[in-house]
């Protein structure tokens, strides 16, 4: 049995990803990301093998996506999020489809088609609406945790509106709001809503909707106001958080190409590498 | 084997050229050796250079405080002004430098951007041009005066011409009397011949990047278009597109690669982002791709303008201008171009504070790539105000448009599931 891993050192965590040659997941990790990119990327790494039961040596090939993906040394190559989260839908969804990926300090929207091919994408601008950073941002408003907002927009009973896309304002007119006598759990769903109208806005959703990326792996309420608004299931593929990650394993399995400097994948397909002694296949 | 990238020869004559012309202006605006008018970029340039105007861009002095990324110190002070920081970052860049007391045409002997006799604008682009020169009107108290275009222009009408051709004609007898003298046609249309010569020079210069691989690209050329924005209607302007044109067509015969290994072809759409010029033709280049054609470079190209016909030809080639434009016309030109150039996806630039050089904000990008069957990418920024830009979101946008062209060729591997 091959093995192959993807790296994906995005702005708040680094995944790692580490799956046979059917594209099966045998190990997975998600760690902050921090200051020192390459040494999150090597502690994800380490980590998913752990979880894989198996050595770097027992690899074939390792790939890096994400931000920062020339940050990860031990990569053989690398591609960006924008083909890896695509990559990685495409794996679970036959297109045509559209990838939805909010992450936490960018959102991106990926058209796909039949093959899986990209059409075009979108990515916000230079702004923290549309992304995870915005629920951080309502989460400190109300006083509690972010992992805790999807349970307490669960008891919404009103249904409220957030009328600015920008975090700041937005933070602002929560206070307005709560001064107003307004319930938490109101306020929590208005807040995914008001992340819902800016992320469906980046372009237009035909065919199948696939969500990924940290936000709709931890905030269930957003999968399905996006269903509710693209009027159709949005499917969330397993492992929808490390699904960069999945898609770089998966160009490493591949054999992609990376297009940048230099344009050739580091030994990404061509010689396996030499087998470790632990290597269980 | 791909040639070394290497600059371009052409480029000491282009100083030379450039550095005479600020000399000129900075001699009428210190010396009073000629009435200095300012002019939108494409104003009657023509018409104010045969009365004997020195004639200044000021859109020319703003794209220097972006390319030389001093933009972004004197936006603030614009804005502490009661500007917006959502208008033209062209005009506040240039009103906040001129208020800090500073110029990149210091390097040239002025002392600041060089004080107007006349401000003459042409709202075929935008109206923040006239805005703009009425604020330096009311710092100077001296005329404002211009043509109102007619906008989001369709199929041209002669009826359009008419009406830009009456009030070009309105405005000779008020520059007359400005520059003192009387408008002498044999000049005037000596200025239309020059203007035409240095377009058609300036068109065959950007039409050697039709050639594969390209000789020349986007990036280049928005430096070395500056003779045919600042000295249109002079002879120097063709003199140095004689020489550019020369080395261009020695390139080409020698099979130059301005992008080393050439493997896609890109058209640009929208302003540059002066203040990352070098960095994004560094990124396009590691990518191999050649962004080879653009609206903007293209924008100087005035086949219209004849010495026959000075006033009329001028109004036409006013009306015809893209930027002024429905977008009906705009995707034809855009179409032609594609199929011209050989272009394997188009870059539109949705500059923050341009939107009237913005073409993404109403579904082009989408119509032009279903109807042409190749990809676009819209890249957020702006022209002057670099707060726009994100650098590492850039990068990722046109590594992520190249792997899509990439992996439409069939070179990156994909399989079946």
């Amino acid at each position: 049995m091959s093995r192959y891993a993807g790296v994906d050192s995005g702005s708040w965590n680094t995944k790692a990803v580490v799956i046979d040659d059917g594209g099966n997941v045998l190990g997975t990790s998600v760690v902050r990301s921090g200051a020192d990119l390459t040494a999150a990327a090597e502690k994800a790494y380490d980590e998913a093998l752990a979880g894989a039961g198996c050595a770097r040596t027992g690899v074939t090939a390792v790939w890096s996506t994400g931000f920062g993906r020339n940050a990860v040394p031990f990569a053989n190559g690398s591609r960006t999020e924008l083909d890896c989260h695509a990559r990685g839908a495409a794996f679970h969804v036959k297109g045509p489809l559209v990838v939805i990926d909010i992450g936490g300090q960018d959102a991106k929207v990926i058209r796909l088609d039949a093959l899986g091919q990209r059409l075009s994408h979108r990515m916000n601008r230079k702004c923290a609406a549309g992304t995870g950073s915005f629920l951080d941002e309502i989460a400190l408003r109300l006083g509690i945790e972010t992992a805790a907002l999807d349970a307490l927009a669960a008891q919404a009973t009103e249904e409220l509106e957030l009328s600015s896309f920008c975090t700041v304002f937005a933070g602002t007119e929560l206070l307005t709001l709560i001064r107003a006598g307004r319930r938490p759990a109101d306020l929590a769903m208005a807040a995914y809503r008001s992340l819902m109208k800016r992320v469906i806005a980046m372009d237009v959703f035909e065919g199948r909707v696939v969500a990924t990326g940290g936000v709709v792996a931890y905030h269930p309420t957003m999968v399905a106001l996006l269903s509710e608004a693209v009027r159709a299931e949005v499917i969330v593929p397993p492992y929808p958080q490390e699904m960069g990650a999945f898609g770089a394993a998966l160009a490493a399995r591949d054999g992609a190409v990376s297009v940048g400097p230099g344009s050739v994948s580091r030994g990404a397909s061509a010689a396996p590498a030499a087998e470790g002694p632990d290597d269980d296949s | 084997m791909a040639a070394p990238r290497a600059e371009l020869t052409s480029t000491g004559a282009l100083r030379d050229t450039m550095a005479a012309y600020y000399r000129t202006l900075g001699d009428a605006a210190e010396n009073k050796s000629a009435p200095v008018a300012w002019c939108s970029s494409v104003g009657p340039a023509e018409l104010l250079r045969a009365l004997g105007f020195a004639v200044h861009f000021p859109e020319n002095h703003a794209a220097m405080l972006g390319a030389g990324r001093t933009a972004n110190r004197y936006l603030p002070v614009a804005h502490a002004q009661g500007y917006s920081q959502d208008i033209c970052s062209y005009l506040t860049s240039d009103i906040g430098a001129y208020l800090a007391g500073e110029s990149p045409l210091s390097a040239f002997g002025l002392h600041g951007v060089p004080r107007a006799d006349v401000l003459v604008f042409n709202t075929n682009q935008c109206r923040d041009v006239r805005d703009w020169f009425e604020w330096y009107g009311r710092q100077w108290n001296v005329p404002v005066v211009g043509i109102n275009s007619p906008r989001s222009v369709g199929d041209v009408a002669e009826a359009e011409v008419d009406d830009v051709t009456s009030q070009l004609e309105a405005l000779v007898p008020v520059l007359e009397g400005v520059a003192g003298a009387r408008l002498d046609s044999a000049r005037f249309a000596a200025a239309i011949g020059a203007a035409r010569e240095a377009s058609s020079l300036w068109e065959q210069c950007l039409k050697t990047a039709t050639h594969r691989p390209a000789p020349f690209t986007f990036f280049d050329g928005t430096i070395h278009m500056g003779p045919a924005v600042v000295l249109r209607g002079a002879a120097e302007a063709a003199t140095y597109y004689r020489t550019l044109l020369a080395e261009l067509e020695e390139r080409t015969l020698a099979g130059f690669h301005a992008v080393p290994g050439e493997t896609l072809r890109l058209y640009w759409d929208g302003m540059p982002i002066w203040g990352r010029l070098r960095a994004l033709s560094t990124t396009f280049a590691e990518f191999r791709t050649a962004v080879v054609a653009s609206t903007y470079c293209n924008s100087w190209i005035l086949s219209t303008l004849d010495p026959a016909d000075p006033l009329r030809s001028m109004a036409r080639a006013s009306v015809e201008l893209f930027i002024a434009r429905s977008d009906g016309p705009k995707e034809r030109y855009i179409e032609r171009m594609v199929e011209l150039y050989g272009i394997d996806g188009i870059v539109f630039h949705d500059c923050r504070t341009c939107p009237n050089n913005t073409n993404t904000r109403y579904g082009m990008p989408r119509r032009l790539s279903e109807r042409l069957g190749i990809p676009t990418l819209v890249l957020d920024g702006d022209v002057n105000d670099l707060r726009c830009f994100s650098d590492e979101q850039a990068r990722t946008n046109i590594e992520g448009f190249v792997e899509q062209l990439s992996d439409a060729r069939g070179v990156s591997g994909r399989r079946e599931n």
